[in-house]
């Protein structure tokens, strides 16, 4: 495998123009923590977002914090919540915030790759069921705004280092993943289809 | 020993247990993926496998449970006619989860219906879920553990099909589970089956076959055949880890069966994810007990 690629925050569209859907890369710099009803303010009732990420990174992810007294705290667990709860805000979100890079799991729809083409952004995934390993990669949480939503819903603005592995799920130029997956998926299943229920005529 | 003190004995020591299934996968789940591992030979899916494993690593060495979804807890009961806390199992597994949720912690995954509040104690009403089998003649008891996520096993499908669609409809059910749904429930997948007669019989064999070992066989011959057929099949559609495509898709599938109706094939799918917490323990009546999924552990 080639050399380990790693983007820092800021990141502007040129930075990302090589990544192709099927891409790891790792992030350093910052990352917040952005879920449902934070999308649901900033989309649908139009309050501001309290941390400028433009050309940043946001994560789909309610993590376990500790706290560590003096407004300090400590990442325990971080594992990414499913992306597609999102995709009815995202085109909108993006649009908006001029957000660089969407961290998540699992696949997103058509309104996230037209976003991630016309703002030229990215949505990867950090693999699931990772979460301890995606929290030592979290150096310090500075900054924890919108503390009323609660643990998981809080934006945790997080100082990270070698964040990853991100696989580019949709790229730039309309390629998504999982969709494109999906069709070579179907089609591999109907083949092994017909071939088992050959096979299986118990009842007779 | 007297009830209340074994009684304390015995959550005290299914406590440990529970936390311990958080954060340290069983030893086949364990030995399987390794296998699977080894197989890939794309950058993909083998740094997808790479971090899968050093999360393990690390949730061992930092002592937290290795995905944030600690699941709804569910154990499958199988209970000695004779054994001396058989009548308060519930109440004993009830605070088993809630002390180990305060020791390991785990997430507080217990949402009231209807009233809809969170209980912030990870159990409620009707959670813990319990499955029970009582064994005659006996005064031990032996209990399956495991943490059911809520993007994977929880969801899970069933259906009746009708005869004339045959066990080819059952595959077919299968199947188009494991492209839709599998695909994000974080595969390499252990596929549980049920077929049965009706609905909630096939879900709960469906369930209750996530609990064997891996590896493990159904004793009927055509059912075992269909074992084989579809966990052979289902790795030729080639998910690889987290679904990005690699070379197999199952840690196994395992089919477990009962008698149907003439009119009816129940058929329900339900699956289990990479990070497959399960965990078996042995209790005699005295209390002595052996881990059988994680050999060589101490509580
Ligand atoms: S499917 Fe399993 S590994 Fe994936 S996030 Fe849910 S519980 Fe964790």
């Amino acid at each position: 495998m080639n050399e380990k690629k790693i983007l820092t925050t800021p990141v502007n569209a040129e930075d990302i123009a090589g990544f192709k859907a099927g891409d790891i890369f790792y992030l350093n710099g910052y990352i917040v923590t952005c879920r449902d009803v934070a999308h649901r303010r900033l989309v649908e009732e139009k309050r501001p977002l309290p941390v400028d990420i433009r050309n940043g990174a946001i994560y789909h992810a309610g993590p376990i914090i500790r706290p560590l007294g003096n407004d300090k705290f400590e990442m325990v667990s971080i594992g990414a919540t499913t992306s597609m709860r999102m995709e009815k805000f995202e085109y909108e979100f993006v649009k908006q915030t001029g957000v660089r890079i969407l961290v998540g799991k699992g696949g997103m729809g058509e309104g996230t790759r037209k976003a991630c083409m016309e703002f030229k952004a990215l949505h990867v995934v950090y693999p699931a069921g990772c979460a301890v390993c995606a929290a030592t990669q979290v150096e310090e949480i500075e900054q924890a705004e919108w503390r009323d939503l609660g643990m998981p819903e809080t934006l945790w603005v997080c100082r990270i280092k070698e964040f990853g592995p991100l696989v580019v799920s949709i790229d730039t130029y309309g390629n998504n993943l999982f969709e494109q997956n999906k069709v070579i998926f179907n089609q591999r299943k109907e083949e092994v289809y017909s071939d088992i229920a050959r096979q299986v005529s118990f009842i007779k | 020993m007297d009830k209340e003190k074994s009684t304390k004995e015995l959550t005290d020591i299914i406590a440990r247990f529970v936390s311990l299934v958080g954060k340290k996968l069983p030893d086949d789940v364990w030995a399987k993926l390794n296998e699977l591992r080894s197989l890939e030979t794309d950058p993909l899916p083998k740094t997808v496998y790479d971090t899968m494993f050093k999360n393990q690593e690390l949730a061992f060495e930092l002592d937290r449970p290795s995905c944030q979804d600690t699941g709804v807890l569910q154990f499958l009961v199988k209970c000695g006619d004779s054994f001396p806390l058989l009548g308060r199992m519930e109440q004993i597994l009830t605070e088993a989860v809630i002390r180990s949720t305060r020791d390991a912690p785990l997430r507080h995954n217990s949402v009231e219906t209807f009233d809809e509040y969170n209980t912030g104690k990870n159990v409620g009403k009707g959670t813990p879920t319990l499955f029970w089998e009582i064994v005659p003649d006996s005064d031990a008891l032996e209990l399956d553990v495991y943490m059911a996520g809520g993007g994977c096993t929880l969801p899970g499908k069933a259906m009746v099909l009708m005869p004339g669609e045959g066990y080819e409809g059952v595959v077919r059910f299968v199947l188009d589970v494991m492209t839709s749904y599998g695909l994000n429930a974080c595969p390499p997948l252990l596929v549980g089956v049920g077929v049965a007669t009706s609905v909630e019989t096939a879900a709960l064999l469906s369930k209750k076959a996530l609990f064997r070992p891996l590896g493990s066989h159904n004793p009927n011959e055509r059912a075992a055949k269909l074992e084989k057929l579809l966990e052979d099949g289902i790795n030729k559609i080639g998910l690889g880890p987290q679904g990005f495509s690699g070379k197999k898709s199952v840690m196994g599938v395992h089919v477990e069966n009962t008698a149907r109706h003439p009119s009816t094939i129940g058929v329900a799918v339900n699956t289990g994810c990479w990070s497959h917490r399960h965990g078996n323990i042995l209790f005699k009546g005295d209390l002595s007990y052996t881990v059988m999924s994680h050999k060589g552990v101490v509580l």
